[in-house]
Order: structure tokens, then C-alpha cells, then sequence
């Protein structure tokens, strides 16, 4: 099971094993990770589960999809580094994997 | 389970708040009320056999069997221990007594409360016409349901779907992925008539029919035949449907009998204000079961959407903790068919004016409403970038230029 890392809002650092398979959403969900809403929960419809991916991790998570672009474009205070994290699969490869909650989504 | 608090007061006589309803509302409701510092006492009820769970997928991934069960609830079961949440699961509230403040459970459990939250959602609107009882006429609005349905789409299994709206559609689409000869019957002169334009209605007509699914519009159910299961569907017209299996997606209809009895007053939801409060301050009321004002676009509504059951779920949650807090929201809805996804925001009711934005052709297109030169709706085909742009510009009264909208080419947000 990865290992995964969330920086919550307040500065919290959740660390949370989540089984491969689900997506990094859900692994944030399940466990109430603070400031994911995940509203949709995984359609790519509504941009709060948005987070930023820790800089060296970028590079080892596939591209964003076209609907993901569209949907991060306009979420609130998008960067380089962000993702839906509904559209991030678990794998073993992102065993330590570590991204922050924005302080607002959607 | 380390959720962030944030310190605040709340009503010290508040002791006990009990929700009554097991679904988006609930579970955002007791996420609020722990995360806001509530320590009394909390108590869910619902009448599924099932922690509160995500419906959407129910008419499209779970239903084609690519989502497994235990990833439809929200939470897991450890985060309801972790929080001290009493889960009375597989359980019907029977009466409120308001007198009391206690509510009685179809086993004859009394529960004290001092807050109650009643979200209760919808059902399915049944079919009445003759034959309606017969087995293999199914409805889809939880996961036991979709147990039974699945059971019969088998390849080349001839489904007939009542209704062309969203569940109708995700229905038609998911049968059809899995092989079946889906057949959709809509009594309007277009599918999803009620919640998007024309063009969008002849989009996905046209994308249903392109992948084999068999649209008839202006046509309505008036008999269903078959021993004992059904075998034919007859309509008014006298064309006629075999079918191995029926699936009835005619609307949704509030559960609002538990706050009808209480005396609450209901007119097709519960009636809230806009801080989720009943009548009863006692008592507050979220998700698909109210009928609720809308601050954005002045009118009373009730939807069904997972936003305004997370919202309200909420928005309930804090003011039953005294924390004095407004529902005011854009609705947003989404519909995933085939490889197509509807993205819409927005209530177009009342609308003067209507622009599309692209091309149908490309796939990728929006259709926007304009009320007195304000946008007030937006539908988007497959196009997230408009819809993102559009929940803002709504939310802030935009005011765009019509000519400029037409033209795709021109960012939404650059428009006004």
C-alpha cells in the first residue's frame, strides 16, 4: 500500500496508506482529509479536490487530460503544480508521494 | 482521526443533535458539526443498510460494475468510530415529536434531540399505468437497486428505459456499454427537455444514436404486458416494445412525510429559509427533501445535486451550532453519457436571451443564458474551461457582451 501525504490548510501533515487503485482523492476522502471536498466525487465536474503536487513529484505523475486543464484553469489560485486529485491514480510508484490543500477549492 | 478544529462557541444546552437521513446532506452535516468542535452527542439514522455513499455513480461506473461497492461511502467506517458518530444504519424514523423533541424509530427506539436535521432526499416517481407491478420494472435511486438491475444486463438483454432525463440517459448509456439493445422512451418532443437547449438535447440524442441506443421522443407509456414479468411496453401512439427489463427514470419526489406528520410545513420539499431552518427552530432540513430560497436568482427552489446537499448539509450543521450561516450557492449539475460529459451551472429559468458558443460538430461547445444582460446559466458539452469561468462570472452578475460570447475563440472570462 503507498504511503501518501497530504499537507492540510492548517500546516497538518496527514499521512495516509491507501490501497492501489483508488485514486488520491478517495484516499483523501475516506480518511476526511481537511479541505478536500471531492463534491463530485471523481467526475473531473467541479475542481475541489484541486492540489498542489510537491515539485519533485510532478515529473512522475502522468499529464493533466484536456478536462482537467479546462477545470484547473479557473479553480481558485491555480499553479504549475496543480492537479485534480480525483484524476491521480494510486500506484506503488507514488509511494511517498506529497502534495498540499489549497486554503480554498472551486 | 485528526480533523482541524476551529474554536468557537456554540449553545451549551445543544447536547444532542440528531440527523435523520443517511446520505450527501448527513455526511457532510456530521463532518461540519465534528470539524466546527461540536462534543455532544451525534446521532445518524438511515434507512439504508449502508454508511452514507455517493449516489451519482450509481447510473454509471457502479452500475457498469468498474466501481466496487466499497468505494461508493464518503467515509469509511473507521472515521464515524473516530468522531464518536452513532450510527443507527438500516433504521426508519416513524414520527417526531416535537413537543418532546424526540423522534421514534420504526422499532420503537426513542431518540432525545435538542437539534434535528431532517434530510430525508427523494424516490423515484413510480410508474401508475396498468401493469407497473409486473417484476423486471425497475427504478435506480440506491444500491440495492442496482444489484437487480445489473443482474439483467447481459449482452443482448432488451432494456427498455421510461424516461429520457439524466438517469434515463446514464442508464441508456451504461446498458448499452455492457452489450444490451436499449431502447429510451421520452413523452417530450426532446430528451432532457426540463434541463438543457435544444442543441444539447439534439447533442446527445445524436451521440445515443450514433452508439445504438434507439431514442423515441412524443411518446408516452400507457401499459406495460407480460405474465408475471414484463415482456411488452405499449404506448399511446399503439407502437409497442419488447422488453426483458424496464428501468423508470420519470423524476424524483422529496420524502417529506416524517415533517408532513410534525406538522412542518411542506410544498414540494421541506420548507427552509435560507439557514436551513424549518419552522421549528429546533429542527433544520437539507439536500434534495427542501424546498429553499435562492438568494442568487430570488425564488424558491428544490434540486437534486450532490453541490446544494453538500452545502446545506453545511450550512445546517453551523447553525445548528448557532453559527450563523447563509445558503447561497450557484447550482451545478454534471452528466457523464458515452464519452461525453454535461457540465452545467447555473438555473436558465426566465432567461431572454440564448447564445451558443462554438460548434456542436467539434464535440466541444456551450450554450449561455442571458437575463437582462446578466448570465444566469451555463451548459457546456464537454468544454470544463466555460463552465470553470462560468460558476464565477455567474456568482459575480456578469454583465457579457452577446457578440463576443458567440465567439468561441474569445475566452468566456474576456467577454464582459
Amino acid at each position: 500500500m503507498p504511503k501518501v501525504v497530504f499537507i492540510e490548510p492548517s500546516g497538518e501533515r496527514r499521512e495516509i496508506s491507501a490501497p492501489v487503485g483508488i485514486s488520491l482523492m478517495e484516499a483523501a476522502r475516506q480518511n476526511g482529509v481537511d479541505g478536500i471536498l471531492a463534491q463530485c466525487g471523481g467526475a473531473c465536474a467541479c475542481a475541489t479536490c484541486h492540489v498542489y503536487v510537491s515539485p519533485s513529484w510532478m515529473g512522475k505523475l502522468e499529464p493533466r487530460g484536456e478536462m482537467e486543464e479546462g477545470m484547473l484553469e479557473n479553480a481558485w489560485h491555480p499553479r504549475q503544480n496543480s492537479r485534480l486529485s480525483c484524476q491521480i491514480p494510486l500506484t506503488d510508484a507514488l509511494d511517498g508521494l506529497e502534495v498540499t490543500v489549497p486554503e480554498q477549492q472551486g | 482521526m485528526g480533523l482541524a478544529r476551529q474554536s468557537y462557541y456554540y449553545s451549551p444546552m445543544t447536547t444532542t443533535i440528531l440527523i435523520i437521513g443517511g446520505g450527501q446532506a448527513a455526511a457532510q452535516a456530521v463532518d461540519t458539526l465534528r470539524r466546527a468542535g461540536f462534543d455532544g452527542r451525534l446521532v445518524l439514522v438511515g434507512d439504508e443498510p449502508h454508511l452514507p455513499y455517493q449516489r451519482p455513480p450509481l447510473s454509471k461506473q457502479f452500475l457498469a460494475g468498474e466501481l466496487a461497492v466499497d468505494r461508493l461511502p464518503f467515509r469509511h467506517q473507521a472515521f464515524y468510530d473516530g468522531h464518536q458518530v452513532e450510527l443507527r444504519l438500516g433504521k426508519a424514523a416513524a414520527r417526531i415529536h416535537r413537543d418532546t423533541r424526540r423522534v421514534v424509530l420504526g422499532d420503537g427506539t426513542e431518540i432525545a434531540y435538542d437539534r434535528l436535521m431532517l434530510s430525508t432526499g427523494a424516490h423515484s416517481r413510480a410508474l401508475t399505468c396498468p401493469g407497473a407491478e409486473l417484476s423486471g420494472v425497475h427504478y435506480l435511486r440506491g444500491i440495492g437497486d442496482v444489484a437487480l438491475i445489473r443482474e439483467g444486463l447481459k449482452p443482448g438483454a432488451r432494456v427498455v428505459i421510461v424516461g429520457g432525463g439524466y438517469i434515463g440517459l446514464e442508464t441508456a448509456a451504461t446498458a448499452r456499454k455492457l452489450g444490451c439493445a436499449v431502447t429510451a422512451l421520452e413523452m417530450a418532443d426532446r430528451v432532457m427537455n426540463r434541463v438543457v437547449a435544444s442543441s444539447v438535447s439534439e447533442y446527445f440524442a445524436h451521440e445515443h444514436r450514433t452508439q445504438g441506443v434507439k431514442i423515441v421522443c412524443n411518446t408516452r407509456v400507457i401499459r406495460l404486458e407480460g405474465s408475471g414479468s414484463v415482456e411488452r411496453v405499449v404506448c399511446a401512439d399503439g407502437s409497442s416494445y419488447e422488453a426483458d427489463m424496464l428501468i423508470v427514470g420519470v423524476g424524483a419526489i422529496p420524502n417529506t412525510e416524517l415533517a408532513a406528520q410534525a406538522e412542518l410545513p411542506c410544498e414540494n420539499g421541506i420548507v427552509v429559509d435560507e439557514y436551513c431552518r424549518t419552522a421549528d427552530p429546533a429542527i433544520y432540513a437539507a439536500g434534495d427533501c427542501t424546498n429553499h430560497p435562492s438568494l442568487r436568482y430570488g425564488m424558491r427552489v428544490r434540486l437534486e445535486s450532490v453541490d446544494n446537499a453538500f452545502e446545506q448539509g453545511k450550512t445546517a450543521a453551523l447553525n445548528m451550532l448557532d453559527r450563523v450561516t447563509v445558503h447561497d450557492r450557484v447550482p451545478w449539475f454534471w452528466s457523464d453519457q458515452f464519452d461525453n460529459k454535461l457540465l452545467i451551472v447555473g438555473l436558465s429559468q426566465g432567461f431572454d436571451q440564448q447564445v451558443l458558443r462554438g460548434d456542436p460538430a467539434t464535440r466541444g461547445f456551450s450554450v449561455c443564458y442571458l437575463k437582462g444582460g446578466e448570465l444566469i446559466a451555463l451548459e457546456a458539452v464537454n468544454h470544463s474551461k466555460d463552465y470553470m469561468a462560468a460558476r464565477k462570472m455567474i456568482a459575480d452578475r456578469a454583465r457579457p457582451d452577446a457578440d463576443k460570447l458567440a465567439d468561441p475563440r474569445i475566452a468566456l472570462k474576456d467577454t464582459v
